[in-house]
């Protein structure tokens, strides 16, 4: 028996000029969730399309339950399910059609699958819709459709590839307290997303992934720590000599190292309040108050931006070249 | 981190030894292709309707020209060509259906699934075989209202039947291919149009080949689209049979033979 759920070694997969894999590395022990967090193009998709046998790495290796992706890919086929970007249902066929198809091709046992598909449909709340063609769905049913077939066969691994884009709050809350009870029995979770807070809410452990590499890896509170809590924004309108004046004052006056941003100055934190007063207070008696105050929690281009010194989104011309997969 | 023991839990499938498997793959693919056939009537026209005009275009409006140099009734001549040419603009319904699961990513889910790889491509043809015994059926309906008699014996009527879906299906590995290749049922369509155009009407599907100019029927007179149609012919009508038969085996199992091995290749990689 493997000891973990999912074990990567420097997998490396080429798409032409694009190196979307470049030696990416984790494990994920068995009954937990673990995130896969960044940008388009990041490599997110690349790695699940790797770990489910859809494509096969350049090099490096990868096991699930024990099983190598590329040798013994039929075996691993056996264990997974697959849901989001890479996943997709017949639009001609029924929801309850697409999900007895799905557990007929997942060779489980005759009998089992109407029950099963019944049971599923029950549970993502499409029982109405279980017998109109998916043309007719909308978007959040689509979705809802394409995580229940991939759960047909009680796949102990689940592979989600952005599994709440798209869908409205509620779904995603759905969707989340579903993973949590899937993980709850013994299922392992690998779930990429853009968002860190879905990141932050699920995940036991995850890994911050960018052109390909993992940048940062760890459980989401190790990672906020290394990034502070809170994120304050100072704006000043068009005054880029202003806003390098007052970041330059900010650096003197308080910990940490402002980011400053064209005319804004950005802070990252664990005691916003604290460091909200005392930046007014420095920048108001040097006569550079700002005209903008933005207290949040950190976004993903936060912890990108604090990881890697540069924005998610300029990595956009590097996932163009590879079907808009990330 | 402690080591405690976790269960993992067990998926709920039970592996099949990998022929019966292919067997149940490529009919649950085959039974999903044949459910978008009857829910997406616009399919199933293109395949019906377009060759009952041709019927009609063929018998009433052309029929009086070609007849003069034919020994027999111009509908019995043009039936057989017909069913040939139904089941070359069926093919088309392969590339358009292989092209649309690339597009919408179905493909791709099969990819990560525990199926048999071959299920795909086997469940395709023979889906479209299916379609094909119905729309030559259709067809056959459809030459008796206008007059279509056979001359010779239900049974050889049957024979041909069956050289022409044996056509068909060979021909639905070459446009399997040109579905994955072009992965968008648009791109497959406009992309079929002309591998067909030369293989229905440069033939002897509705008009002797004798009346065309000389470089044209030495094309036209070996081609697989006229083979068939003179090998159905003779059964229907009468006459030897054995070359035509013979030839047009000979095209099936030799445009099997490429074309199967390359849509194959072509699908393993494609994802």
């Amino acid at each position: 028996m493997a000891d973990v759920a999912i074990r990567v070694e420097n997998l490396v997969k080429r798409f032409g000029p694009v190196l979307a894999l470049d030696g990416v590395s984790f494990e994920v022990p068995f009954a937990t969730v673990f995130g896969l967090l960044g940008p388009n193009g990041a490599g997110k998709t690349t790695a699940v399309r790797a770990l489910t046998t859809i494509i096969a790495p350049d090099s490096g290796r990868a096991e699930v339950i024990g099983h190598d992706v590329v040798h013994d890919a039929d075996a691993v086929r056996l264990s997974i399910g697959l849901a989001g970007q890479s996943a997709a249902v017949d639009e001609n066929l029924t929801g309850r059609e697409n999900l007895r198809l799905i557990g007929r091709l997942s060779q489980m046992p005759g009998r089992r699958i109407a029950p099963r598909a019944d049971e599923l449909l029950e549970r993502f709340e499409l029982v109405d819709a279980a017998d109109r063609p998916v043309r007719t769905y909308s978007g959040g049913m689509r979705r809802r459709l394409d995580v229940a077939a991939s759960l047909m066969h009680r796949p102990p691994v689940l592979f989600l590839d952005e599994p709440t884009t798209g869908l409205d709050l509620k779904s995603r809350g759905e969707l989340w307290n579903m993973i949590r009870e899937l993980v709850s029995t013994g299922t392992t979770v690998l779930l990429t997303t853009q968002y860190l807070e879905e990141a932050d809410r699920l995940a036991n452990r995850l890994a911050v992934i960018d052109r390909g590499k993992v940048i940062a890896e760890g459980t989401p509170g190790e990672l906020k720590t290394r990034l502070g809590a809170t994120v304050i924004e100072f704006g000043y309108g068009d005054a880029r000599q202003v806003a390098r004046r007052a970041s330059e004052l900010l650096a003197q006056r308080l910990p940490g190292q402002p980011e400053s941003d064209g005319s804004t100055v950005r802070i990252t934190s664990d005691d916003g309040s604290r460091v909200v007063v005392d930046a007014l207070r420095a920048l108001d008696s040097e006569g550079l108050a700002p005209v903008a105050i933005a207290v949040r929690e950190p976004s993903l281009d936060d912890v990108f931006l604090a990881l890697t010194g540069h924005h998610a989104e300029t990595t956009d011309d590097n996932n163009s070249a590879h079907r808009g997969g990330s | 981190m402690t080591t405690t023991a976790v269960a993992v839990p067990l998926p709920l499938v039970q592996p099949r030894r990998s022929a019966v498997r292919a067997v149940r793959d490529a009919i649950a693919v085959s039974g999903r292709n044949l459910i978008a056939y009857r829910r997406v009537p616009q399919l199933l026209v293109f395949s019906t309707i377009q060759p009952v005009i041709f019927v009609l275009l063929f018998t009433y409006v052309f029929g009086g020209v070609v007849s003069t140099s034919l020994t027999v009734p111009y509908v019995d001549y043009l039936m057989p060509g017909v069913f040939v040419q139904t089941v070359v603009f069926g093919a088309i319904g392969t590339a358009v259906g292989l092209a649309t699961d690339v597009k919408s990513g179905l493909l791709e889910r099969f990819r990560s699934l525990p199926m048999a790889r071959s299920a795909v491509l086997a469940g395709r043809t023979l889906a479209d075989l299916t379609r094909n015994v119905f729309v030559v059926i259709l067809m056959v309906a459809v030459g008796f209202a206008v007059g279509f008699r056979v001359h010779t014996s239900f049974a050889l009527l049957l024979a041909g039947m069956l050289l022409v879906l044996l056509f068909g299906y060979s021909l639905a590995w070459i446009f399997a291919t040109l579905g994955l290749a072009t992965g968008d049922p648009e791109t497959a369509q406009a992309a079929a149009f002309p591998v067909m155009a030369p293989l229905v009407f440069a033939s002897s599907a509705f008009i002797p080949v004798s009346t065309m100019p000389g470089w044209l029927q030495v094309w036209a007179a070996h081609q697989p689209v006229s083979v068939t149609a003179n090998a159905v012919r003779a059964l229907v009508i009468g006459g030897p049979t054995t070359t035509y038969v013979l030839q047009t085996l000979a095209w099936c199992f030799g445009i099997l033979l490429v074309a199967a091995p390359i849509a194959v290749r072509r699908y393993r990689k494609t994802v």
